[in-house]
């Protein structure tokens, strides 16, 4: 399953953050701290994966934001960046070409959309179409 | 307009945040922001209600403790406006987590939820309980959530089927009620249900059997099927995704045919056939085929065997490996590990590719590629592969050299074919990377040096020539410093000089030099300053030329702050100075640390490897005949780690107790470190096993039984703490309560002249203190050179008598020791009378081995107990 999921930009702010594991408040924290330290300190032409604490970290670079989702050992990588890409790609076609500045400012959208395509850190729906559909009626 | 009030919106309360310059400007204004809120929190007005909470949600972001807001979301989800309820459970997802008891709370406005009318309603509350609920509301929610995998929306099916996965795991008794609904699920055509189905179907399986049996007898060939359709459906432009029509289905179906058919012949072969499909039409040019294949290869590899298809993953694992894609490589990697386990000759033949992954420029890459090959070393090809990962050590990064050294340390210890190659190859390790070098790697080199004793010469001048060019490895310096302290003679003489040598010349005063450098490095350590102290006092026998240089160096460290070095050094230069008769035996050649047994302990240890390579390792020649002196045997093997025996029954207590750690599973070896530690920690430990009061499994009246159950076929436990100075065995040697040089000179014999074969031996006086004395009398039987009879006489030196006299004794494993009643336990005063006993011992390394016992005894003086031990190393040769 996925564990989280977390948006930060270039400079290491964050921009939305969703856990699907009990963590409490300065867990989130330390985390968020760690991981950012790791990820936005790889290279450009490194693999996608990142080995931390027991877990597997699949992030992905879309302009200035970095998409990294946490999941378990055994769970399929390539896939989780497939899942990344879904994400981006409905998100795109919601807000029309998609920018960080229309995360910042609608995050609660963002979020929303984000609760369409995963529950408990599994997928949900692999249909963009439906998806849009969805948030549009709601 | 107050810019901070509830009437501003969200955006200008952003924008406000983000026109900041300084983290106190952004501080102040979320402050400022917070109050606000607060404020109308108080207030408990409705209108603003959901705007406040998604401010909240966004200082959230930003780190700050948000938790007054939590209450307000709770009054939101109450609300019976969709837009409130909304940000009500959005902000309740990410304001709290399971663990906090407000959560419980919301379980009644979620069950109302679940019961709504508007099916949104009804997904938010599933989407909310799907995230973040606790085990007590997973219970209390579970048949609302059972009901709605059957409602007539598909979107509120599939949002339920996921948050019965969490319902399961959380609650995992609850498993049993969502079988039928979840195989149910499996027949959907709608793929967000079909996907949310499959899914649930897995975790059903991970966590309860039952639902595994069903769906594996009832449901595989339907998935199989389905499988089937999607693979061969036409384009579909709402699933498409890189020309493939849903990948997120196709994996998730192959992972659920992987789950059914682990273990179950069956089951695996509905599925060999689309499984073969998938692997051959999926293409992999784009990111989702290759994703669709690694889920293929990982379920092929673990269903039952069929070899076509096996054979079929690895073609697909090695293309992955060639792939420019980092991402592709990586996975790859990731499954020839698994895969090794199943077919190492197919992974072998990719080791050049695996070998070139190493020395990639991404880390994780190189990491994965690191453990494959230490996993694919076998005898035939470590030659290359060390040199190849030698180079290698050579331009990689700080980070990767700890690994890195630590594996080749490993393969080089494991499959080395002859001794020079390891020392060669060691060395080369040492000289590059010899400070990220672990200490087992370098005392297993030692151990190697000194048993190879053709490579003596050999040894020591490699070492010199390396310290010339290496020497801020501290490793290296350590292992150059012993070396040369041994072997100094044979440096400065070329002895031994092999055919592939070139003679140098190098003086006695060359030889201090290095010792000297090495003591005066102020980057030295303490291990090093010791080694380097007892090297020089080693030397100063060796060339006595230049004792007297030698002399002023050690009396530098007489002020040491260091109590170790001080010590040392105030004791060499005593001996230096007044004990030159004894200096020479007192420095004598060591004897030979038992290789065969440090390696087998060593390999048992190491971390798991493909079990053919295991056997090999232990088949290392151990190259020489044991030198005449009698080796150290410290029966007590048992570095501070171990905690022995009290779980073994009473027969292999002692056999345990003796062979230590080969016997032990899963033991963590130390470092055993140049210091008095490990002599003690074992007295401590006799001590403790001995003693017929606190061991568990001994039985008081057979304690002679267990001391005389030493096997023979195993070589003896040799103690790496010798490779520290004699300080440490004197301290052992007193508690013998005999003089400690004497021992010492007992323990180091000089070369001897042909054993004494007569059958007559000398007595001994075993022990000596000021209140006891014990005699042995040797006696052989002709015709039967390995048994040895011996007479222990007894003798009380104190005034008072001694009652309740028992003695105790423990050999090593090359020894049987049996032990005759004695012929009383009552010891008379001042000599007035003796008590006596017989002691058979069988010597199965008769000629090769002396004998060496350890003894203990137990008596009761003036109604107090008393407890002496020593060890007696003093016994004739040839017994």
């Amino acid at each position: 399953m996925i564990h989280f999921v977390l948006l930060i930009s270039r400079q290491g702010k964050v921009r939305l953050t969703k856990w699907y594991s009990p963590y409490s408040q300065k867990e989130r924290t330390k985390v968020i701290r760690e991981l950012s330290g790791v990820i936005l300190t790889r290279g450009p032409k490194l693999c996608n994966f990142v080995e931390w604490k027991g877990y597997k970290v699949v992030y992905k670079r879309y302009a200035s934001l970095y998409f990294c989702m946490c999941i378990d050992q055994e769970d399929n990588e390539l896939e989780v960046l497939e899942i990344i890409h879904h994400y981006v790609e409905i998100l795109d076609r919601y807000f029309g070409s998609v920018c960080e500045l229309d995360l910042i400012f609608n995050f609660h959208k963002a979020y929303y959309i984000l609760d369409e395509l995963l529950i408990a850190g599994e997928l949900q729906e692999p249909s963009k179409k439906t998806v849009a559909r969805l948030i549009s009626a709601q | 307009m107050n810019p901070f009030s509830s009437e501003t919106r969200l955006r200008d309360m952003i924008r406000a945040i983000r026109a900041c310059k300084t983290a106190a400007e952004e501080r102040a204004v979320v402050r400022k922001e917070c109050a606000a809120i607060r404020a109308s929190i108080n207030e408990n007005d409705p209108d603003y209600r959901h705007r406040n909470i998604a401010k909240l949600m966004f200082i959230h972001m930003l780190g700050y403790p948000t938790h007054f807001g939590q209450m307000e979301c709770l009054k939101l989800i109450a609300s019976a406006e969709f837009p409130e309820k909304r940000i009500g459970y959005l902000g309740l997802m990410l304001l709290l987590d399971e663990r906090q008891e407000v959560l419980m709370l919301v379980t009644n406005s979620l069950k109302q939820d679940l019961n709504h009318a508007n099916q949104y309603i009804v997904g938010l509350a599933l989407c909310a309980l799907g995230n973040i609920c606790s085990a007590e509301m997973a219970r209390d929610l579970a048949p609302e959530v059972e009901r709605l995998l059957q409602f007539r929306d598909p979107n509120t099916r599939k949002k339920a089927a996921l948050c019965a996965i969490r319902i399961i795991k959380k609650v995992p008794d609850l498993a049993e009620n969502f079988i039928n609904p979840a195989a149910a699920l499996l027949k959907e055509k709608h793929h967000g249900v079909l996907i949310t189905g499959v899914q649930l179907c897995t975790d059903l399986c991970k966590v309860s059997p039952e639902a595994l049996e069903h769906f594996r007898k009832k449901c595989t060939e339907g998935l199989v099927r389905t499988l089937k359709d999607v693979v061969n459906s036409p384009y579909a432009p709402e699933y498409d995704i890189a020309g493939i029509t849903d990948p997120f289905l196709h994996i998730r179906l192959v992972r659920l045919l992987r789950v059914l058919g682990q273990g179950n012949a069956d089951a695996s072969d509905l599925m060999n056939d689309i499984l073969a499909q998938v692997a051959t039409k999926t293409e992999s040019n784009k990111n989702a085929g290759n994703a669709i294949l690694y889920e293929c290869v990982e379920t092929i590899m673990s269903i039952e065997d069929n070899g076509g298809l096996r054979v079929l993953a690895i073609n697909i694992l090695g293309r992955f490996l060639s792939n420019r894609d980092n991402n592709i490589r990586y996975v790859a990697l990731n499954m020839l590990m698994k895969a090794i386990t199943v077919d190492t000759q197919a992974v072998q033949r990719h080791r050049a590719t695996i070998l070139e992954c190493v020395k990639d420029s991404d880390a994780s890459i190189r990491k994965r590629a690191l453990e494959l090959v230490y996993l694919l070393v076998n005898e035939s090809n470590v030659k290359p592969l060390t040199k190849e990962l030698i180079e290698y050590l050579e331009v990689s990064d700080q980070e990767f050299k700890g690994d890195l050294t630590a594996k080749i340390c490993s393969i080089i210890a494991k499959f080395s074919p002859e001794k020079i190659w390891y020392i060669d190859q060691m060395l080369k390790v040492l000289s590059e990377a010899g400070n990220f070098v672990k200490d087992e790697a370098w005392h297993a080199l030692i151990v190697v040096i000194s048993n190879a004793s053709d490579l003596h010469g050999y040894s020591v001048r490699a070492l010199y020539r390396a310290f010339q060019t290496s020497a801020e490895q501290e490793t290296l310096v350590r292992v150059a410093v012993w070396c040369i302290g041994e072997y100094g003679d044979m440096l400065i003489n070329n002895v031994a000089l092999l055919d592939i040598e070139n003679p140098i010349t190098v003086t006695g005063s060359d030889a201090v030099d290095v010792v000297e450098v090495s003591i005066k490095r102020h980057t030295s350590d303490l291990t090093t300053k010791s080694m380097s102290l007892i090297a020089l006092l080693k030397l100063s026998s060796r060339f006595p030329s230049c004792s007297e240089r030698i002399r002023d160096i050690i009396i530098q460290n007489r002020g040491s702050l260091v109590l170790e070095l001080q010590q040392r050094s105030i004791e060499f230069n005593s001996v230096i100075e007044k004990h030159q008769n004894i200096r020479s035996a007192l420095v004598e050649r060591m004897p030979v640390l038992d290789e065969a047994t440090f390696i087998g302990r060593r390999a048992g240890s190491s971390p798991a490897i493909v079990p053919t390579s295991n056997s090999a390792s232990l088949n290392l020649p151990n190259g020489v005949a044991k030198p005449p002196a009698a080796p150290l045997v410290d029966l007590l093997d048992l570095s501070s780690d171990d905690v022995p025996a009290p779980s073994s029954s009473g027969g292999g207590f002692l056999q345990d107790l003796l062979g230590g750690v080969d016997l032990l599973p899963g033991l963590n070896q130390t470092a055993i470190s140049g210091t008095n530690e490990a002599p003690r920690t074992g007295t401590d430990i006799l001590l403790d096993l001995l003693s017929i009061e606190t061991s568990p499994t001994q039985s008081s009246s057979s304690i002679t039984d267990i001391l005389s159950s030493s096997q023979g076929d195993k070589s003896p436990v040799a103690s790496l703490g010798e490779i520290s100075s004699p300080p440490s065995l004197s301290t052992r040697a007193t508690s013998a309560g005999a003089d400690p040089m004497m021992d010492l000179l007992g323990g180091f014999s000089p070369n001897p002249p042909m054993p004494d074969n007569g059958p007559v031996y000398p007595s001994i006086v075993a022990f000596e203190s000021s209140s006891l004395r014990i005699t042995f009398d040797f006696s052989k039987a002709p015709g039967n050179p390995q048994k040895t009879t011996i007479l222990a006489t007894f003798t009380n030196m104190s005034q008072s008598i001694y009652t309740d006299f028992i003695f105790q004794a423990a050999v090593p494993k090359f020894l049987q020791l049996h032990l005759d009643p004695a012929s009383s336990n009552t010891l008379p005063a001042s000599g007035n009378g003796s008590i006596t006993q017989n002691l058979r011992v069988t010597n199965s390394q008769h000629g090769k081995k002396s004998l060496v016992m350890r003894m203990r005894i137990a008596y009761k003086f003036n109604n107090e107990d008393i407890l002496e031990e020593g060890q007696i190393n003093n016994f004739p040769r040839g017994l």
